[in-house]
């Protein structure tokens, strides 16, 4: 069992270095911005999908790593150049725990009450920390902090591998440790009181459980994991401006989680791949006939996704036991 | 069976994405990319820019082109998010392989970019990004308009020669950045002139009530009101200041240029004076030339942007003209070399640092039209 992490990650990485070889930066930048959404939505998946919270904040803690981890980065180095994507390891470690205290600052208070107060808060907490970028001269404000270090191209031997191997290595390795992470969380004793929770917060109760306690832990964890993904998005694009970690961006990774299914980490995945994906493979549609119906059919298809399956597309008993035929 | 279906439309799906990157090259084609918000928030800024392009693109193909080649523009919306911009420029350098780029309006966008392309060595000309730091990212990053320090100098200097208003109020948006250096560099070039700030407020782009910032402006008895913010919210604004009754002058930068200013500003906005790239009042005859070729194709008048986007694509042309061949190199060196060069906008030449060096008019506004006052050399 204790193997199969590594192995994942290694064959994520020969995957890498396919990519690296056969397509050009651009789709590179989309595979990473995969990469960064699909973090996104399993992290997210923990608390809305297993624990079933509803929080609308993500992309405030994704913020807050992204900026932290960019401001380490410009102000320390703790290997040299040649392996700086260690470095990133490390920023993206501390960015993570930054948002996780900032999680469960925002989570104590808000996640004693029942219902939907999280949403109305962690809204609010993602607005707050949006505007406070905006205003935060050191870190460039509403121009956006740029020419953020990140990765590097590396030549060994006559070939030059792009700074797309170390910034998906780095993306694997964080992919590979949120999926595990999740997964064992959920499959493990700690997973099932946090279903109990999602089903029925009384009853869970009644057996003894802290509610409080595991739903913050949940909200932690996931927050750490948004932090992390924010950092990523740091160091590949090299840019942060305060308008990407919008409500709509918040809204973006609920979408992937609905859209894949509420407690599916497949379904997170898949749905990441296909949000991403969907608006860029539109592209060459408004070069051939000049209108932006992009947006357009983008939505349109989520709609119809949404009808023709309503939990999402592997959206079925949670993967627990039950498996649907589909799945 | 339904799902079946659906996950065969997905798998197709996604397998397109990578089969569309494989276009057919055209070797009679010289590939342009363009990128703007042609939806969002700021939409008629790229729209409007992307029709200036558009008219320069095709009188240079109706003349067989350059180098016996037919230019082609690829336009692609990037939502006027800066992440988009990064994506969508990587698209035109790496998958379109685009000799040279145009865009964007707003500079935070162009700042998202620029770095992209000055790492694969593509040259870009932004036509109306005033920010000081877009053209700081490299050599190949040009601007065919004034920075965003001479844009606030004009308005100080303007408000105390011609409006002999020393006493002036600044209204900033803090959203933005624009809106913020335009505001520091004016109250700078003020305060060594002589005058005074009475006030300085802020709102956020998006905001609608202005009242509570206007009434403390008011108590300060200022002679003018400076206002460095987009057309959606000065109009705004105009009305609510005057219907504290207000009545000195707003003044403004070239955000306030779009149509829409006197459909939301109405009667209030009337005798506001802002700095613009250019007037459409001016008897030159290129601008004449130009703006009727405009209302010909589009059957409007052509605003700042446009004429920017415009002026923009023609230094390229030029450049692309003047060039050796037409590799990307070759055609960055031209555009550097870029002097006296007569546009729409005025003689532009581009100095060391790539910015154009170039003079600015101030308008006042008058309905829906904006009536030239003065023009303000560097």
């Amino acid at each position: 069992m204790i193997k199969r992490p590594l192995l994942t990650f290694l064959a994520l990485l020969v995957v890498g270095l396919a990519f690296e070889f056969s397509v050009n930066a651009y789709i590179q930048l989309t595979i990473i911005y995969v990469c960064v959404n699909m973090i996104l939505a399993m992290s997210l998946n923990l608390v809305s999908g297993y624990t079933g919270q509803f929080s609308l904040g993500h992309a405030g803690f994704m913020a807050i790593g992204a900026y932290v981890s960019a401001f380490l980065a410009f102000h320390f180095t703790i290997f040299p150049e040649s392996l700086n994507f260690l470095n990133f390891i490390i920023f993206g470690l501390i960015a993570g725990m930054v948002s996780g205290f900032a999680g469960w600052l925002v989570g104590t208070p808000s996640l004693r009450l029942k219902g939907d107060y999280l949403a109305i808060v962690t809204l609010g907490f993602g607005e707050i920390i949006r505007v406070v970028l905006l205003n935060l001269e050191t870190v460039g404000g509403a121009r956006g902090y740029y020419g953020i270090p990140g990765f590097v191209n590396y030549t060994f031997a006559g070939i030059t591998l792009s700074r797309f191997v170390s910034g998906f290595g780095v993306s694997a390795f964080w992919l590979v440790i949120t999926f595990f992470l999740i997964y064992r969380l959920v499959y493990s004793s700690h997973g099932r009181v946090l279903i109990s929770v999602k089903e029925d917060e009384v009853a869970s109760e009644a057996m003894g459980i802290n509610v409080t306690r595991m739903k913050v832990w949940a909200f932690v964890i996931s927050s750490f994991l948004a932090g992390i993904a924010g950092s990523l998005f740091a160091h590949y694009t090299n840019y942060l401006n305060p308008s990407t970690f919008s409500f709509n961006q918040s809204v973006n990774v609920v979408i992937m989680v609905v859209l894949g299914g509420m407690g599916s980490l497949t379904g997170s995945i898949v749905a990441a791949i296909i949000v991403t994906l969907l608006p860029e493979l539109l592209r060459p549609l408004q070069e051939i006939t000049g209108v932006d119906l992009r947006m357009v059919i983008y939505s349109f298809s989520l709609i119809l996704l949404m009808i023709l399956k309503p939990n999402g597309l592997f959206g079925q008993g949670l993967g627990h036991g039950k498996k649907s035929k589909a799945a | 069976m339904m799902d079946n279906l659906i996950r065969f439309v997905l798998v197709t799906m996604l397998s397109l994405a990578f089969l569309t990157g494989c276009q057919k090259e055209n070797a009679n084609e010289i590939l342009i990319g363009q990128f703007g918000s042609l939806t969002g928030n700021e939409a008629t800024f790229g729209i409007s820019t992307d029709k200036g392009i558009q008219l320069a693109i095709e009188e240079i193909n109706k003349v067989g082109g350059i180098k016996g080649k037919i230019l082609k523009v690829i336009t692609l919306d990037d939502q006027g998010k800066a992440e988009e911009a990064a994506q969508v420029v990587t698209r035109l350098i790496t998958q379109n392989k685009v000799v040279a780029l145009l865009g964007e309006v707003a500079s935070s966008r162009s700042l998202a970019a620029a770095p992209i392309a000055q790492q694969n060595q593509i040259p870009m000309i932004t036509p109306s990004s005033t920010n000081p730091k877009v053209t700081e990212i490299g050599d190949y990053i040009f601007r065919v308009c004034f920075i965003d320090p001479f844009q606030g100098t004009v308005m100080a200097k303007f408000a105390i020669e011609n409006l002999a208003a020393k006493k002036i109020a600044v209204l900033r948006d803090v959203k933005s950045d624009y809106s913020v250096g335009l505001a520091n560099f004016f109250t700078e070039t003020l305060v060594k002139m002589g005058g005074e700030i009475v006030a300085d407020v802020s709102y956020q782009g998006g905001d609608v009530d202005f009242k509570a910032q206007l009434t403390e402006i008011k108590g300060k008895n200022p002679d003018a009101i400076f206002v460095p913010g987009y057309y959606t919210e000065v109009g705004l604004i105009a009305r609510q200041a005057r219907q504290l009754d207000i009545t000195v002058p707003l003044l403004g930068g070239d955000g306030w240029d779009s149509s829409k200013l006197s459909e939301i500003g109405q009667d209030s906005i009337n005798g506001s004076y802002f700095s613009n790239h250019y007037t459409n009042e001016s008897q030159e005859p290129m601008v004449q030339d130009f703006i009727n070729k405009f209302k010909a194709k589009f059957n409007e008048t052509p605003d700042g942007l446009a004429a920017m986007g415009y002026d923009a694509a023609k230094v390229l042309i030029a450049a692309m003209q003047n060039a050796a061949n037409l590799t990307p190199k070759s055609i960055r060196d031209e555009i550097a070399k870029t002097k006296d060069f007569q546009m729409v906008t005025g003689k532009i030449s581009l100095d060391e640092q790539r910015n154009a060096v170039k003079s600015a008019v101030v308008v006042k506004v008058d309905g829906p039209n904006f009536k030239y006052v003065t023009t303000v050399n560097p």
